[in-house]
């Protein structure tokens, strides 16, 4: 499954580095990124493939949230289909 | 890929605007299990509805993972119970069968206890309404609904007569929890088969074997979307909250077919009526404000909840493969955080209100009136309500509670979704002579519409 991984939160020194380790970690495999500052947010978005992932698809959010849990910020992962159905006709 | 912007947009009415899926309704047809036997009837309607539904609060609880997106309630819709306990006759039994079906399941209610009397009772509906006191107060989740009119039909008083009563028994028999009993019992005019909201809920006959109806609710989006443009004319407002419902839609839509392919049953109807809740930010009412109203009951309200009502249901349909159920807004009183605020401070009342389900979804809705309201007025109140259905051709409902003990200017607290309610005065000029003729208002003329 592809899924939208996305971060939000106080810009801090490691965010990036937390969440694609784990990532790596659990053989998901980062297809696209980008970060921005949204009302003064941190965001960073994340497209990814988690077909050879080696926990089950709907654990990634559980582990990525634990593996950022001291930086203070929010992350979901959540299923492509959700935007596709929400932000295209 | 997405432009940023449009994930943060979802993720930001997730999060922040109570965009939720309400409910995902089971629906389900009883007819297999009726037997004139009451043990295997009831043993029948366990074992399906316990093997049918085994996996949908589970199924939910992945999907929620899945996509990030809360159900709020999962929920089984049957057959009226009417129909199917009227060999056996065992009805109580059957309500408390359902219970502890849903019970065992873990379902938040289970809708269906249910009769079609808009023409005529037969004799066994008519014992059966006589039943939906004792079965709403013996039983928790169990949840009822009556058609007593219809536009083809006609409206049947004689039922609405009943159930007057039947409110007022509810009421006295569930009066240690202010007569909550009574949010579980609507009473419908033009009542839909495939609605997956509570308390109406019930599996039509004309549906098929299994299907899994979704209830999509976001007024916290509308709200937000509109006050973030204040400079909009109504045209504009109108097609903004057109593309909000689409929005809306289309993740009921995802949740309902990926339900019912996990689950292995049909895609059933996506219900896209904005429900309110208690909570701030959830409310039907402060849409209408945010369009331009001081507060909600002010002159102008009925034509707001019009355009917003009709403008849900343009956004909706074509978000949807199936658009079914009530689809538009739902205006409870106690569910509805503005609504609360208005009633308080007498702000609205049931005139308006009534006026207001004549371009809405639904009527008068989770109301609460004094305990001494007579069981005339209130079959009197449903009268009026099957009117405004019958005549214009659309679904109009009656769920009130005559608060045992409570007058105006008092307030029950029915807990979480259901929230508080401030008792609201009514007419108590006496329509009881009305009532008490019984009989049936034939099925209105189509034609000559003026």
């Amino acid at each position: 499954m592809k899924a939208v991984v996305s971060v939000i939160g106080k810009d801090k020194t490691g965010i990036i580095a937390a969440v694609s380790a784990e990532l790596a970690k659990l053989k998901v495999n980062i297809e696209d990124i980008s970060q921005t500052i949204l009302q003064d947010n941190f965001v960073m978005i994340m497209l990814v493939d988690a077909t050879d992932a080696n926990v089950p698809p709907d654990t990634l959010s559980d582990r990525l949230c634990k593996a950022t849990e001291k930086l203070g910020v929010v992350v979901h992962v959540q299923h492509e289909d959700l935007f596709n159905a929400m932000q295209r006709v | 890929m997405f432009t940023d912007n449009e994930i943060i947009e979802t993720i930001d009415m997730l999060d922040n605007r109570h965009l939720d899926v309400r409910t995902v309704t089971l629906s389900m047809s009883l007819t297999d299990c009726i037997s004139d036997d009451s043990a295997r009837c009831n043993a029948a309607v366990y074992d399906k509805i316990t093997k049918y539904a085994e996996r949908l609060v589970p199924v939910c609880a992945m999907l929620e993972t899945r996509y990030g997106v809360k159900i709020v309630n999962k929920r089984i819709a049957v057959t009226p119970i009417s129909i199917v306990g009227a060999a056996c006759g065992d009805y109580i039994g059957l309500a408390k069968t359902l219970d502890r079906a849903g019970k065992t399941l873990g379902v938040d209610f289970i809708g269906g206890y249910s009769a079609l009397v808009q023409k005529s009772a037969t004799k066994k509906e008519t014992e059966f309404l006589k039943t939906l006191p004792e079965a709403l107060s013996t039983t928790d989740i169990v949840c009822s609904s009556v058609n007593v009119a219809s536009t083809k039909a006609g409206m049947n008083l004689d039922a609405i007569k009943l159930l007057g009563e039947a409110i007022k028994d509810l009421a006295y028999r569930t009066r240690k929890t202010d007569s909550f009993g009574c949010g579980k019992l609507v009473v419908f005019c033009n009542a839909v088969d495939d609605n997956p909201f509570m308390a109406g809920a019930f599996t039509g006959l004309t549906e098929g074997e299994c299907a899994v109806n979704v209830g999509v609710s976001g007024p916290g989006v509308v709200e937000y979307e509109i006050n973030k443009h204040p400079d909009y004319d109504i045209t504009k407002i109108c097609e903004l909250i057109k593309r909000t419902a689409f929005k809306i839609t289309r993740l009921g839509q995802l949740i309902g077919s990926a339900a019912a392919d996990e689950l292995g049953f049909d895609k059933g109807v996506v219900d896209l009526s904005l429900a309110p809740t208690p909570a701030v930010g959830d409310s039907v009412a402060r849409i209408l404000e945010s369009i331009g109203l001081e507060r909600v009951g002010a002159c102008g309200t009925t034509a707001a909840l019009a355009l917003l009502n009709d403008a849900v249901k343009k956004g909706g349909v074509m978000a949807s493969a199936r658009v079914g159920g009530l689809s538009g807004a739902f205006i409870p009183v106690s569910e509805d955080a503005g609504m609360i605020e208005a009633a308080r401070l007498g702000a609205i009342n049931i005139e308006k209100l009534e006026a207001m389900t004549a371009v809405c979804s639904v009527g008068l809705d989770m109301i609460a009136v004094p305990g001494d309201t007579s069981a005339a007025v209130i079959s009197a109140m449903i009268a009026d309500e099957c009117a405004i259905g019958m005549i214009n051709g659309k679904t109009t409902a009656v769920r009130v509670i005559p608060v045992y003990g409570k007058t105006v200017g008092d307030e029950v607290n029915f807990g979480g979704l259901f929230g508080t309610a401030p008792i609201m005065r009514v007419n108590t000029a006496d329509p009881s002579k009305f009532i008490d003729r019984g009989g049936a208002i034939p099925a209105p003329i189509h034609s000559f519409k003026n």
